[in-house]
């Protein structure tokens, strides 16, 4: 990944992963993020929290690059995301980001491995190792028993855990997680949550994770509150 | 839940008798159980004490409901330490919490960051239970569930409240 | 809930219920019924269209009758008050051809063609709209001035082959009936002049028919089933609020219904539309009114109650694979493994039907017809019922190896081959049934195609021109020559002779009975009148002097019919004279030669005498020819027409001819042509549909799409695995295309028994053609796949 050459500076990254400023996006007539700010360091599990329709998912998709906000600024490791054309935007999220949605991220005719291994195959790795790490991940997530199943025949919660591997599969630095848990009873939310904060720390991959159930929340180490596309970072406000 | 504050939250708009006090309170706090008259002149005295309130004036006759009652300056800043500071999380929490946000109304501070102060500290407490969670036995983990569960519950609250806060601003300074 | 009531009303309400939901359903309801309805239009369109061939052909023919130029009583009918001369005035202008008939009125009310309220007098014509127009073009000055004659009137409707007919009536002075320059009639019209058509072109029609027909059933097949996948997904929610599987399948049988009638609506719309162009479009050479164009009244009918029930027969069909349970919709297609036996029997009934008439040189008969139809469209049909068990397969066979994109395809391919299948079976029934008919035409082509003899590198053009009486060969000769564009012109004079003794006996017959008959009956000489150099290649001798003369036999024997030193009579008088005149005597000089007859560039063969001028004047000759042959300056364009306008001087019919190496029979290149325009036009439709299920099949997966961008999918690796997914299916599908049509034509070839090799460029060309309408329609996909590769598909509704 070579550095964009930015030429204001902006916001100091620090010892921050990533930092995003005065993010404003707008659909149509309707404001979804007005000059949200965001940081997170390497390795931590921020939760964004937040009403629906409040922008949690408008923040995610501005800081992982799949939608150019309006105004604002990210930065990811000294990089200025928004500067960057978009096929080096998506490679960095085929490289360094990993994501979980809420559902319906798995290709219906792959099989669990295959999806696991899909995105190693993107990055140019060589089926047989892609499996094979792939492989490795799903048991991981004790997932292993699925890995020849497509995602129709398995459940909600095994088919998030195989989502959960294919998002860590790559060894990214920043997880991006929205509403992993959303559409899962409390025990297999509870169990997706375990292992995707565990699998994470492990490899230290910093997560975002957008959530509006506190108790999935509580597997962070830090919390965002997102109200009418404003951020409010309880931490930094406590210390300033 | 603390009269104490409660009584110079009320007082900090405005010089009250002991007895405007207990009915405010009642009407607003009260709920089924209403104040004793004991305990309103208990806890007026001790603030007394404190310095926190002083008497504003005497009217003529006999008897302590004749003393109207004032908030001082370290009155004030205590109210305002005591709304920025969370409780700590647990059950049964609501009518302080409640308590808090309405006298933040009354006295013009931000009642959102009452509950965001708030809302952080019970998910800290999360945060802690979970972690425990994960090192303990089944026994640990169920009796952290059954506070986390709790403590959910009241995150729930303290979120719809903080979205219904401006439908009971209007409400309380009506 | 479906107890409730009679069978009937039941049914009703359903119906009813399945057709409140093709209308409703908010704007997406309303797009896949559209669209059903107007995949469903297009392809009645195409069937009503092919419902009013035969009265198109038929009213065509009709009107062409009726403008025919006949007589009632035989040839010596007299003039009188309805006669007139009328002679045929063909001409070719740009490669249009342009029909006329030169007239003469002997009285004052001669007979009228139909579409004229009088004749033209003389110096005038009455043209059709179409030939107005080209005479009134800007680059028509040649045409203006072969045709001088002032426009002074219209040709109806009535007189007309079709609206871009070109026809013209003019009024010429000069005609007789002598030499046999114009005939004297009293009426117009003809009884039908119909021949029947050979057996083994009704074989071809058959089939073409078939071929053209079979895929647009598929294809409205196809768009009945537009928007399958999201329908079942409703019906599923219908059976979660208390529908029962038989009520179900009547709602879905009343929303086909309601897209199909919709549909029919839209193709009777769309057909009156084509009508109504019709009349500015010219196909092949031919055109129609718009009023030509009559659906047959029962094909009419059967297509409008066939497109409606097979459209339901369709959607049950469909639904017979998918179990609807109140939870979701379950696909058994995919277990369930496809078994080869009954999908090969379908093909092989069809072979079944056509192998019998192997051998029998066509079909003559209707029950042949039928046999042969009914056999090649179930061999058709049943390529498409092979076709899902195929690519299934193949692609189970076909690993997860390979990149990213290819995976992608084949996982896909492997959950879904039926829906894969479906897509491309169109294009292989459209396909095989072209190869078919293209290897049958290879064969019967080798038939009706055969080699003119004419060399086209010798001479371009040639002209037979009657000289006039008193005009010199060689004026006419001088006027090529001059003519703009022409290079070389060689020239030979032809004329008849007959022996004295047989001459004579006819001369006396004639004096009894005056019948010019008695001439016709006398064996005839051939006589050619030329310079050395032609006379050299006429016959392949050297030497030619003036004054020589070569003695040429005719037919098998080549023994020539006349010997050196006979003398023979060149007087042989026209068919409609009215003396006998008297005898001519001319006498084959000893020194003749005897030669066999070479072919010159016209094709033509000269036997009997040839003769150099020297030795037989031109100007002894009775009724002589010139017969011209042409050289062009190649890159000259109006060269021909500027010939003919020279030719035209001396014979105002045009007695030119363009020169080719080969000759066609009229009505095979016209079915040669009939089926690649259908077939291209088939093909295109059948595009159309495909890049709707294809965009349909994308907009499903819309939510994945983002998702995969999420994660940094390439643009081109999604394109790729769109472009696999559709290639794999058509490759198979043409393999099939190619091996069942090669089947289908052989057969079809043993029925017509003719020989002749495979046309390997048309299958190849035809193939191609498939290829790259799937081509286009991924690349067209391509822009709406990126547009749906935009986040918004993340958002949960
Ligand atoms: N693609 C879009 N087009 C139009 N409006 C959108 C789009 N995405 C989000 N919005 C609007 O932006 C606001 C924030 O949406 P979102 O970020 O999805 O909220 P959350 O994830 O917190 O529920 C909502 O009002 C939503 O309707
Ligand atoms: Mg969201």
């Amino acid at each position: 990944m070579t550095p964009v050459p930015v030429p204001d500076p902006g916001p100091d990254t620090g010892d921050l992963l990533m930092v995003a400023t005065g993010l404003r996006k707008t659909y149509g007539a309707t404001p979804a993020l007005e000059s949200a700010d965001f940081s997170i360091r390497p390795g931590e599990v921020v939760a964004v929290m937040g009403p629906s329709g409040s922008g949690k998912s408008t923040l995610l998709h501005c800081l992982a690059g799949i939608v150019q906000p309006d105004g604002g600024q990210v930065r990811y490791r000294h990089q200025e995301m928004s500067a960057m054309p978009d096929a080096e935007r998506s490679a960095l999220r085929r490289g360094e980001f990993g994501f979980v949605f809420q559902f319906g991220q798995l290709v219906p005719e792959l099989t669990c491995l295959e999806n696991v291994a899909l995105p190693l195959r993107l990055n140019g790795v060589r089926r047989r190792p892609a499996q094979e790490r792939a492989a490795q991940w799903l048991a991981r997530l004790e997932v292993d028993t699925v890995a020849g199943k497509r995602p129709g025949e398995i459940s909600g919660g095994q088919g998030q855990r195989v989502a959960v591997a294919r998002a860590l599969v790559t060894g990214p630095r920043l997880v991006f997680a929205d509403e992993p848990t959303g559409a899962l009873d409390s025990l297999n939310g509870e169990r997706v949550m375990r292992l995707l904060a565990a699998a994470a720390k492990d490899s230290g991959a910093a997560v975002v994770l957008v959530t509006h159930e506190p108790r999935v929340a509580a597997y962070s180490d830090r919390e965002v509150v997102v109200r009418d596309g404003r951020c409010r970072d309880l931490e930094q406000e406590h210390a300033a | 839940m603390s009269i104490g504050h409660t009584f110079l939250g009320l007082l900090e708009s405005g010089p009250r008798h002991g007895y405007d006090l207990k009915r405010n309170f009642d009407e607003r706090f009260g709920q089924d159980r209403p104040l004793a008259y004991g305990q309103v002149y208990a806890t007026l005295a001790r603030l007394l004490k404190n310095g926190l309130v002083r008497v504003d004036g005497t009217e003529p006759g006999d008897g302590p409901e004749r003393k109207r009652y004032a908030i001082t300056d370290a009155g004030v800043t205590d109210v305002g330490r005591w709304l920025d500071q969370p409780e700590k999380p647990e059950p049964y929490l609501h009518s302080t919490l409640y308590t808090k946000v309405v006298l933040a109304l009354l006295t013009g501070r931000p009642a959102v960051g009452v509950l965001d102060t708030q809302r952080a500290e019970h998910l800290r407490l999360m945060r802690e239970l979970t972690r425990r969670k994960a090192t303990g036995d089944l026994a640990d983990q169920l009796v952290c569930d059954h506070a986390l569960f709790h403590l959910e519950a009241d995150l729930r609250w303290l979120e719809l409240t903080a979205a219904r806060i401006d439908e009971l601003a209007s409400e309380v300074t009506r | 809930m479906s107890t409730s009531g009679n069978p009937a009303r039941v049914w009703a309400r359903d119906l009813a219920f399945g057709v409140r939901f093709a209308v409703g359903g908010g704007r997406e309801g309303w797009a896949r019924t559209l669209l059903t309805a107007v995949g469903v239009g297009l392809g009645v369109a195409m069937l009503l269209l092919a419902a009013s061939v035969p009265a198109a052909f038929q009213s065509r023919s009709v009107r062409e009758d009726q403008r025919v130029a006949s007589y009632s009583d035989a040839t010596h009918a007299g003039p009188g008050p309805h006669t007139l001369l009328a002679r045929d005035a063909a001409t070719t202008f740009r490669g249009n051809g342009i029909t006329g008939e030169l007239v003469r009125p002997d009285g004052p009310s001669p007979a009228l063609p139909p579409g004229l309220s009088r004749l033209p007098g003389t110096g005038e014509m009455a043209v059709s709209p179409a030939l107005h127009a080209l005479l009134d073009a800007p680059g028509s000055a040649l045409l203006r001035e072969r045709l001088p004659y002032r426009t002074v009137a219209t040709i109806g409707a009535a007189g007309l082959s079709g609206p871009r007919d070109l026809y013209y009536y003019a009024g010429d002075p000069q005609l007789t009936t002598l030499n046999d320059n114009a005939a004297r009639i009293d009426h117009f019209g003809a009884s039908s002049s119909e021949q029947p058509l050979d057996p083994v072109l009704i074989l071809l029609v058959v089939v073409a028919v078939v071929v053209l027909l079979v895929p647009v059933g598929v294809f409205i097949g196809a768009a009945v089933r537009f928007g399958g996948e999201r329908r079942d997904r409703r019906l599923a929610a219908l059976r979660l609020v208390g529908a029962d599987r038989r009520m179900v399948c009547r709602i879905a049988a009343g929303e086909a219904a309601f897209g199909s009638l919709l549909g029919l609506a839209v193709g009777a719309a769309l057909f009156l539309g084509v009508r109504q162009l019709a009349s500015d479009v010219t196909l092949y050479g031919l055109s129609f009114f718009p009023s030509d164009l009559r659906p047959e009244t029962a094909l009419t009918v059967l297509i409008a109650v066939a497109v409606p029930l097979s459209a339901i027969a369709v959607t049950l069909l469909a639904l017979r694979g998918v179990a609807i349970e109140p939870l979701g919709v379950v696909r058994n297609a995919a277990p369930r493994r496809r078994r080869l036996l009954w999908r090969l029997a379908m093909p092989l009934a069809g072979a079944a039907l056509l192998y019998p008439k192997a051998g029998r040189g066509g079909v003559s008969d209707t029950v042949g017809e039928i046999q042969v139809g009914a056999g090649a469209a179930l061999l058709l049909v049943g390529l498409t019922a092979l076709l899902p068990w195929l690519v299934e397969a193949t692609v189970r066979r076909l690993g997860g190896a390979g990149s990213v994109p290819w995976q992608l395809a084949c996982r896909r391919l492997q959950l879904t081959p039926g829906s894969a299948a479906r897509m491309v079976s169109g294009i292989t029934v459209a396909v095989a049934g072209a190869i078919a008919v293209m290897t049958l035409m290879s064969g019967v082509g080798t038939q009706y195609t055969r080699p003119t003899g004419q060399n086209t590198a010798q001479a371009q053009m040639a002209a037979y021109i009657d000289l006039p009486k008193g005009t010199d060969p060689g004026a006419v000769v001088s006027a090529f020559r001059g003519t703009p564009g022409v290079t070389g012109v060689r020239s030979a004079t032809t004329a008849v002779a007959a022996t004295v003794p047989a001459l004579a006996r006819a001369r006396a017959v004639f004096a009894r009975k005056h019948d010019p008959d008695v001439f016709a009956d006398v064996p005839q000489i051939s006589l050619t009148v030329a310079g050395c150099p032609q006379l050299e290649a006429y016959t392949g001798e050297h030497g030619c002097r003036p004054g020589s003369v070569y003695l040429i036999g005719e037919g098998d024997s080549g023994q020539p019919v006349v010997r050196p030193g006979e003398t023979i009579d060149l007087a042989v008088p026209d068919p409609a004279a009215t003396s006998a005149g008297s005898a001519r005597p001319w006498t084959v000089p000893a020194t003749a030669r005897t030669g066999t007859a070479h072919v010159d560039a016209t094709g033509a063969q000269h036997t009997g005498v040839l003769a150099t001028p020297q030795a037989l004047s031109t100007a002894a000759l009775a009724d002589p020819q010139v017969q011209i042959s042409l050289t062009l300056a190649p890159g000259v364009a109006d060269a021909p027409d500027q010939v003919r306008n020279t030719a035209v001087r001396f014979d105002p019919s045009d007695p030119t001819v363009m020169l080719s190496a080969t000759d066609t029979s009229g009505p095979f290149s016209g079915i040669r042509r009939a089926v690649l325009a259908g077939a291209t036009v088939v093909l295109a439709l059948i595009g159309a549909s495909l890049l709707v299920s294809t965009l349909e099949q994308l907009r499903d997966r819309r939510r994945l799409l983002a998702v995969l961008v999420a994660f940094g999918t390439r643009r081109g690796t999604l394109g790729a695995s769109v472009l696999w997914q559709t290639a794999v299916p058509v490759v198979l599908g043409l393999a099939l295309a190619v091996a069942g049509g090669l089947s289908l034509g052989a057969l079809l070839r043993a029925i017509s028994h003719t020989p002749g090799g495979y046309d390997w460029s048309g299958i190849g060309t035809l193939t191609g053609i498939a290829a790259g309408v799937v081509l286009v329609v991924t690349l067209a996909s391509l822009p709406p796949l990126w547009r749906m590769m935009r986040p918004e598909g993340l958002r949960t509704e």
